[in-house]
């Protein structure tokens, strides 16, 4: 019997969810091994939705990112990006306060505020998630190459993470960004290339965890290849963690990026909630009171972290049930 | 214990001797000419000075020993020279603002674990109780807020004055200026500058002490021997204080030496909004200034904090865990 | 005379998913210097009735009936008398000994902290007395300053024995004191418990799964089933010869070397016992009894009498059907 037709211990039968699967109807038999999986998979998943459904907070965080969703998505027909130019004909006067005209009020260059955090919200979001990305994709392939194949490449990676780990965020950050200029990719591999070891630790934990697994064990006595034990038995139990790790790794990178373009390391030609705010700094929006240029782009970033942190925590409760005690 | 102590201070050297390579190779990888991208952006770029920069920094020679050259430099603390001030030395420069940034991280951390550790407390012997609710979710609220921006919405507040806010405290700076105040005036005058940078540092990180030890503490709580305190007809209060608390400061007090690292962060950005003359306000001077050699300087002195902070956080644990100072 | 008196005791835990009846009324008494055993498999309710004895149970457990401990019901008691009744009337040596004891106290401290709370003893007397209390369960005195985790698993139980007698309780519940150790340190900590509970005239609450153990130690035994009690009398007679199908079954899974019954039946039960939220109609042990029959699960069998001192829950209980119910000595 070759591993790929062995029935019933892909996945371990409870999801790696922690949620009951129930039984395959009998009327819809599946015909193929491959048909199974993708029946029980697809059950697995309605399954955590269905949990996820049911914890409040990780709903209210589902709600907040998709409104930003959708305001990143039309940001043209909140406001044109001709708005965005200094010298725009839609321009109203200089530091005024929110009216009808201009909801939020208007910068220094008499730009209308709202537009700018509009359209902010697309640079910080995809900053955000790229950068995030990148550290995932890193922490992921260090974490299963550490916690898989032991000895001596765990050693070596362990003490890289741990070394990592220790140099704090972001002096490091500032000196990546100076050297290497400053442009979206290069905020984004600096971001994605400092967040990468928290992940690198979990995902290895995890990969040691499932390895000592009977069924894993079972599967290397009947041969299986190193790509399908990799592939069929450690990511799908892996899996989950990984994902409540990214949706927290993205609230921390979206701070991150706001940090580095504060302190004017962002990229000169896009326009990102951190810049608003440096624009607003540097103007002295703080001494003379203009709250209103202020207050738009910080609750944005505040809600948008808060809605990540809060759809994480809930990802994390469902894949790690001792959580949900709590 | 002595073998686990020596063990984890040559880690960390090791992890330093890691970071001072970092450093180095960071400008030599970079294409170009590494004199060329010190001086670059900088008044004093000018053929003389770039081959001047080459002979210091030894770049005719082979890399091994351009390496030797650095870390026989760092290690006398020869950072090189500033273009702040004017070609002061790095060092010097470093030295002349590394007290604030003392006196604002060091009280603030105190406070921020100590007022972060309460809170846990109370939330964890109660858990889903109002307070523990309330203080959650302002710890998530507090988590998500960019220090900075909070530090602008206070300044503003509170300096600038803005609608019902009174402008009560200086808007930046350790002292008044050109004054001479001396001896409790002196004192005086600083601690009132401090208010407001500290008040955001400590709120700052409050929370997240606050869950770590709301989280131990309800991991202890699980935990079969304060069944038995209990059944030993002790009072709640002293079920908490003598069993459970002991238990649940071990973790959090090694994680909160950890987060030292976040707290420099935040040292950074807060101190530029507050115009305080420290570490961090330097910092963003020097990132202004494209000055590479103070920025060298900065970065390996932050990274020597975090990694002595955490062997203090590792020789600290072992000496409060009982078990871990038998091994 | 009596030390602890138990009546109709009922507990019922408050979950997510409704209310879980542990413990469903159960009356039993104990007496001075009296050993009673209470066996039954895991989930039965034992431990359960070991917490509510002195109200250990977490808040918002709903518990009925009456524990009269020393003249007093337990659950009718103000906190301060309820805490000044814990360690000094009744103690408990807990299971998994292995996590009992606060990993950072000296166990010095943690014994002589009993003495202390209760105003038997200054700092120092305490210290002297729990050195002597570590001799009496065959640990030298210097031990008193070592922590948790530098003993062995017979030795933490010892420690938790000594710290039982700290307060001269009249009562000991010793709740699985044995279950996590090696067969060899079981022995001795059973041979201890015995020898001190003869020493001191203890009275004991003797909690355990495992029947052989009981006959050993205890005079009277008490077999639980589904949060009630199925079988009480001696320990030797109802070892000997169960009245109860259950407590044939329990006894039939400890083999004996030499006995011949064992070697041609093996035997074993099966299923598993049943969820306190879904208990079986009748009598709850009706769906794994191999001599069930049609009135089984029709009728709730009262603890009918079955010999001398002796009662069972069980249809098949000579004249339980004819005797009126309650017919009891």
């Amino acid at each position: 019997m070759r591993p790929q037709e062995t029935f019933g211990h892909d996945v371990d039968l409870q999801s790696p969810a922690g949620v009951e699967l129930e039984p395959t109807p009998p009327e819809k038999t599946p015909k193929s091994a491959r048909q199974i999986v993708w029946t029980r998979r697809r059950r697995a998943l309605l399954g955590v939705w269905r949990t996820y459904k049911r914890n409040r907070k990780g709903m209210a965080g589902l709600l907040i990112l998709g409104f930003f969703l959708v305001v990143a998505l039309v940001a043209p027909l909140i406001a044109s990006s001709e708005a965005l130019e200094v010298t725009c004909e839609c321009n109203g006067p200089p530091f005024s306060p929110p009216s009808l005209d201009f909801l939020f009020g208007t910068d220094n260059f008499g730009r209308s505020i709202l537009a700018l955090t509009v359209w902010g919200a697309r640079v910080s979001l995809t900053i955000g998630l790229l950068a995030t990305l990148i550290a995932i994709g890193i922490g992921a392939l260090v974490g299963l190459t550490a916690g898989y194949w032991g000895r001596w490449p765990e050693t070596l990676l362990m003490r890289l993470t741990d070394w990592f780990l220790v140099i704090p965020f972001l002096p490091l950050a500032i000196v990546l960004a100076s050297i290497l200029g400053q442009s979206m990719g290069v905020i984004t591999l600096v971001i994605g290339v400092t967040s990468w070891p928290q992940t690198a630790r979990i995902v290895r934990a995890q990969v040691l965890s499932v390895k000592t697994r009977p069924y894993v064990e079972r599967a290397q006595a009947l041969g299986a290849s190193t790509w399908h034990l990799v592939t069929r038995h450690i990511l799908p139990n892996v899996g989950p963690l990984i994902l409540a790790n990214t949706v927290l790794t993205v609230a921390v990178a979206i701070l991150s990026e706001t940090t580095l373009a504060f302190l004017g390391l962002g990229d000169p030609l896009t326009i990102s909630w951190g810049r608003i705010l440096e624009f607003a700094f540097n103007a002295g929006a703080a001494g003379s009171g203009h709250w209103w240029w202020l207050l738009p782009p910080g609750f944005a970033i505040v809600l948008v972290v808060l809605a990540f942190t809060l759809c994480g925590f809930a990802l994390d409760e469902i894949v790690n049930p001792k959580l949900r005690k709590r | 214990m002595r073998r686990y102590v020596l063990g984890k201070v040559l880690q960390a050297f090791l992890t330093l001797a890691f970071v001072i390579a970092f450093n180095f190779f960071l400008f030599r990888v970079v294409p170009g000419d590494p004199a060329a991208l010190l001086l670059r952006g900088t008044s004093a770029f000018n053929p003389d000075t770039v081959e001047q920069l080459q002979e210091d920094l030894g770049l005719n020679e082979s890399l091994p020993v351009q390496f030797l050259i650095y870390v026989q430099d760092t290690v006398t603390l020869n950072f090189g020279e500033s273009f702040f001030g004017r070609g002061a030395p790095v060092a010097e420069v470093i030295g002349h603002n590394i007290w604030p940034t003392l006196l604002l991280v060091g009280t603030s951390t105190i406070a921020s674990t100590i007022l972060g550790m309460i809170i846990g407390i109370y939330a964890g012997w109660k858990p889903g109780s109002r307070f523990d609710v309330g203080s959650l979710s302002a710890t998530l609220f507090l988590y998500a807020m960019p220090e900075f921006w909070f530090g602008i919405l206070v300044l503003m507040a509170f300096a600038g004055g803005v609608g019902p806010f009174p402008a009560i405290f200086p808007t930046g700076g350790y002292e008044t200026a050109a004054s001479d105040l001396t001896g409790i005036a002196h004192v005086v005058d600083v601690l009132n500058h401090l208010v407001l940078p500290w008040t955001v540092l400590t709120l700052a990180y409050l929370g997240e002490y606050a869950i770590i030890m709301r989280n131990s503490l309800i991991d202890i709580m699980g935990d079969d021997f304060i069944q038995t305190a209990r059944a030993k007809g002790l009072r709640e209060k002293q079920v908490l204080w003598r069993h459970a608390v002991p238990n649940a400061l071990l973790p959090t007090v090694t994680l909160t030496l950890l987060y030292l690292g976040f707290v420099f962060a935040g040292a950074i950005t807060v101190e530029y909004v507050f115009s305080y003359p420290g570490l961090g306000s330097l910092t963003v001077q020097a990132i202004d200034g494209n000055d590479y050699p103070l920025l060298q300087g900065l970065f390996l002195l932050f990274s020597a904090a975090v990694i002595v902070a955490n062997l203090l956080a590792d020789i600290l644990y072992s000496y409060l865990d009982p078990r871990v100072r038998a091994a | 005379m009596t030390i602890l008196s138990v009546r109709d005791l009922g507990v019922s835990y408050q979950t997510q998913g409704g209310a879980v009846p542990a413990v469903r009324g159960i009356s039993f008494d104990i007496g001075r210097g009296e050993v009673l055993g209470l066996a039954g498999e895991s989930g039965c309710g034992k431990s359960t009735v070991v917490n509510a004895i002195l109200r250990l149970l977490p808040q918002g457990t709903k518990v009925d009936g009456m524990v009269v401990l020393g003249g007093n019901d337990v659950l009718a008691m103000r906190p301060g008398r309820l805490r000044a009744v814990r360690w000094t009337e009744a103690s408990v040596v807990f299971q998994g000994a292995m996590h009992a004891l606060n990993p950072v106290q000296r166990i010095g401290d943690q014994i002589a902290e009993a003495m202390v709370i209760h105003g038997q003893a200054s700092e120092r007397e305490a210290r002297v007395r729990a050195g002597s209390l570590l001799e009496q369960v065959g640990l030298p005195p210097r031990r008193l300053n070592d922590y948790p985790h530098e003993l062995s698993g017979g030795q933490k139980q010892r420690v938790m024995i000594a710290m039982a007698l700290a307060c001269g309780p009249r009562l000991v519940i010793a709740d699985e004191p044995t279950t996590a150790l090696d067969v060899m340190v079981q022995a001795q900590v059973l041979k201890l418990l015995k020898s001190l509970q003869r020493e001191l005239g203890l009275a004991m609450l003797f909690i355990t799964h495992d029947l052989s153990v009981l006959v050993e130690v205890a005079d009277r035994l008490a077999i639980m089933y589904a949060g009630k009690i199925v079988e009480e009398g001696p320990s030797r007679e109802v070892f000997d010869d169960p009245a109860h199908p259950y407590t044939r079954a329990l006894a039939a899974a400890f083999p004996s070397i030499g006995d011949a019954r064992f070697r041609r039946n093996p035997s074993g039960l099966g299923g598993d016992p049943p969820d306190p939220q879904a208990i079986p109609s009748g009598c709850p042990f009706h769906p794994r009894c191999p001599v069930a029959f049609d009135a089984c699960p029709t009728i709730v069998p009262d603890l009918y009498r079955a010999g001398d001192g002796r009662r069972a829950a069980c249809l098949l209980v000579e004249g339980a059907l004819v005797d009126a119910p309650g017919a009891v000595e």
